[in-house]
């Protein structure tokens, strides 16, 4: 295969990764996020917790492997994306630790001090990267300073700009609806009673922020200055995926609602790298400097061997993925008796 | 303080605590899976207990090492974006098909073997607990793949067009010798490091006359891989000796403290160096050794740093190419030197088991809970040495460390990162002891159902 045919193979496998990351993920982290709201109690919180328990580290991994394959397929964007974020960076990592500790120590003590302390952990652990992406994710798309030698020249403070904002926020927003529509399908009892009464709220929150971050990001970006009329069509899938959503939501259609809003999720990505391609990281300093799939990616040897490996083992990752959700795909018994500490 | 040394200081930080946890990840991993398969195959209630027992304690620890091993994936970017820039056709790749082949296995795996039994055929949850133990050592393989090419760089070409190492050649790659040789000795330290750690908590136990049964299957079981494990991790590290007399030089005269190049070579017991840690003041050596080390025969010749250094630069030019000899010296011995006494330990633990346990040995136990610190103890100085012989080369006789750094950031950014990482994983070390702490002196026997945390695993089994 020709070297700017992997180039392009290699931006729909990252953005293919992103997808994973933000569909699984997305609702771990909007169930982290409502641990300690909708959880009145210890069971309520464990049972949450293990609506997720078997699948959130797995879902992680997704992250890692985006970050792994952009390193392999694009190291320019990798060196220039991880140095350039630097300090959002690390607050991801910091979330991410004290959220994976967290679901692993929580249980293993009986003191309540200690079981909240590690559900707050958890809660930040899940706000805080859903947060920075979303910031991230905009700054990519608007574009950040970078210089001729693909250097970045802002700061911390330059990715915090109003549309990074949006960007973030609406990520939380949405994954915290994400996140309440898997525990309509997962959870029994009092606590699914209460999960329902609260999802229409939620719902009300993420289509707010994801009509502002839609609307913003077409007027912002030059994405339609760029490709045309054709990067509005994912934005208003996205849209009427959540809107529908809603609906059948109220009509206790769960299942669907689940469904329509993952669409939503999924395009997230693809919309921001639809605009973005044949970028990966767009300079605002220039646009010459912009980083692009030809200047920053690997050798065709390198991505060629990264396909064959691809094509492999995505297939088989998503296989056993598939039958994990399979083995758990009853609701949770929320019997304390037989709950899995 | 200068942002090179500052990253190095981070880097070196974060990969040693993550490394306390991995060894223990890769060995009680296998522990837990041949547990659950005697339990399987004879039915004996004993190997299920253990294999809770056991898992819970691994799980714990499996936790810290996942956690402190993201913080690594991402540091290459952040911390060393120009190395990534100049290496990453080649270094990328392993780092990516770890991600894809083996974090995804173990990860998925973990989740279903701690939440499936019960929900599973039982032997397919016993192939979920050998697939996390596949998953973590696959991980360990590919990721001394990547830290191999940095000690011995191959497969690969310069592009003077696009100015950075090029992959040329993944099955030299993978092949490195360098890179195997790391595999055997790290798989084989992690068995020795869960091997001490089933003995040292057993020891516990069993002083205490508690579950005796259940302990004495857990310190056979230990100490007859462990034994193995012991035996296996010296001779891969003999291997490496030679190896590394032909691939990095430097790095074995230093870690030897010898300044002149002799034949046959000795070996130091001591060498005092001067403050700088570039200069021999006193030293006494035994004759033969080092050859032996080096070559196997008694013969052969070592060069010393000195002629090293003459010879670097005239290949390199100018610049200081001897690594810090305080710190490979030291750590080479501290290595060897845990490493002898787990040999011993481990002899004390068979005769015990040989003997069937006769009463007056037994008060020997008592310092058997200390040697769970040994092999720590040995898994990081070995990196240390690994890592600071490689000094000044980030990429040997490739690329500097210093050129490897990322340009944009400031002192001020690494220190805050810097500080953030340590205080953060100094309260995680202080819950994570405790937790495995308290978990390590449960009695199997009587407190494993009462416990909370024993519950029966049959979550989700609802409507």
């Amino acid at each position: 295969m020709s070297h700017e045919l992997l180039q392009i193979i290699w931006f729909i496998l990252i953005a293919v990764l992103w997808m994973g990351f933000f569909f699984l993920e997305g609702f771990d982290f909007g169930v982290g996020m409502l641990l300690p709201f909708l959880g009145k109690n210890d069971t309520e919180r464990r049972s949450i917790i293990n609506t997720i328990g078997p699948h959130w580290d797995g879902n992680e991994v997704w992250l890692l492997t985006a970050g792994g394959a952009t390193f392999a397929a694009f190291p320019h964007w990798y060196a220039t994306l991880f140095s350039g974020f630097y300090l959002a960076l690390f607050l991801l990592l910091v979330g991410l630790i004290i959220r994976g500790v967290g679901f692993e120590f929580r249980s293993k003590d009986k003191n309540p001090r200690w079981r909240s302390l590690w559900d707050w952990c958890i809660f930040a652990g899940c706000a805080l990267p859903a947060l920075i992406l979303g910031v991230a994710f905009a700054n990519l798309v608007k574009g950040v300073p970078i210089n001729a030698d693909m250097m970045y020249t802002g700061n911390f403070f330059t990715l915090l700009n109003p549309y990074g904002l949006i960007g973030g926020l609406t990520l939380m927003a949405v994954f915290l609806f994400h996140g309440i529509n898997f525990l309509n399908l997962k959870l029994t009892g009092d606590l699914l009673e209460r999960s329902r009464v609260l999802a229409p709220k939620v719902w009300v929150v993420s289509f707010v922020f994801l009509s502002s971050l839609l609307i913003t990001t077409l007027l912002i970006t030059d994405g339609y200055a760029k490709h045309g009329t054709v990067v509005t069509i994912l934005p208003l899938i996205a849209w009427a995926g959540l809107l529908l959503a809603g609906f059948l939501l109220r009509q206790k259609r769960e299942g669907w609602s689940f469904a329509l809003t993952g669409i939503s999720v999924l395009l997230i990505p693809v919309i921001y790298f639809q605009i973005m391609f044949p970028r990966v990281m767009v300079s605002s300093t220039n646009p010459k400097f912009s980083l692009t799939i030809s200047n920053a990616s690997s050798s065709a040897y390198t991505l060629n061997l990264m396909s064959i490996v691809a094509l492999i083992f995505v297939p088989l990752v998503l296989g056993y993925q598939i039958w994990s959700y399979w083995v758990f795909r009853k609701r949770l018994d929320t019997d304390p008796e037989k709950l899995h500490y | 303080m200068d942002p090179v040394i500052l990253s190095r200081w981070q880097f070196a930080t974060t990969i040693i605590y993550h490394f306390f946890f991995v060894p223990l990840t890769l060995g009680l991993g296998l522990f837990v899976a041949i547990m659950q398969t005697i339990y399987l195959r004879t039915g004996n209630e004993t190997y299920h207990r253990m294999t809770k027992f056991w898992g819970k304690l691994f799980v714990i620890n499996y936790a810290m090492g996942v956690v402190t091993g993201i913080v690594q994936e991402f540091q290459f970017g952040m911390n060393w974006s120009e190395y990534s820039r100049y290496v990453g056709d080649i270094f990328g790749a392993p780092l990516a098909i770890e991600a894809l082949l083996a974090f995804f296995l173990e990860s998925t795996f973990l989740g279903i073997w701690i939440f499936g039994e019960g929900k599973l055929p039982k032997w397919i949850h016993l192939a979920s607990i050998w697939m996390v133990a596949l998953g973590s050592n696959l991980s360990a393989f590919f990721i001394l793949v990547a830290n191999g090419f940095m000690q011995h760089p191959v497969g690969y070409v310069i592009n003077n067009a696009t100015n950075r190492a090029e992959l040329i050649d993944f099955y030299a790659l993978v092949s490195n010798p360098k890179s195997l040789l790391f595999f055997w000795h790290t798989i084989s330290s992690g068995i020795v490091t869960a091997a001490l750690f089933i003995l040292g908590i057993s020891s516990w136990h069993l002083l205490r006359k508690q579950a005796d049964q259940f302990f004495k299957r857990s310190f056979a079981l230990a100490a007859i891989l462990g034994v193995v494990g012991v035996a296996s991790v010296g001779l891969a590290g003999h291997s490496q000796g030679q190896e590394m007399r032909i691939y990095q030089p430097m790095k074995l005269a230093a870690l030897e403290g010898l300044w002149e190049s002799e034949q046959p070579a000795s070996f130091s017991l001591l060498t005092i160096g001067d403050l700088s840690g570039k200069k021999e003041i006193w030293s006494l050596r035994i004759p033969y050794v080092m050859s032996f080390l080096a070559c196997n025969n008694f013969s052969c010749g070592l060069q010393g740093v000195d002629d090293l250094q003459a010879q670097y630069q005239q290949e390199f030019g100018p610049g200081d190419y001897i690594p810090l000899m305080v710190i490979t010296y030291w750590s080479f011995r501290l290595m060897v030197g845990a490493g002898l006494v787990m040999l011993v330990v481990m002899f004390y633990a068979l005769l015990l088991l040989w003997k069937k346990w006769p009463e007056k040995w037994m008060k020997w136990l008592k310092w058997m809970p200390f040697v769970i610190g040994l092999p720590l103890l040995a898994n990081s100085t070995g990196w240390l040495l690994t890592e600071s012989g490689r000094q000044p080369w980030i990429v040997e006789g490739l690329l500097r460390v210093e050129e490897g750094v990322s340009p944009n950031l400031t002192s001020g950014m690494i220190w805050f990162s810097l500080i953030g990482f340590v205080a953060l994983y100094s309260v995680l070390i202080f819950a994570d002891i405790y937790l495995l702490a308290k978990f390590a002196r449960l009695d199997p026997d009587t407190e494993i159902k009462g416990s909370d945390d024993f519950a029966p695993s049959i979550s989700g089994s609802g409507k």
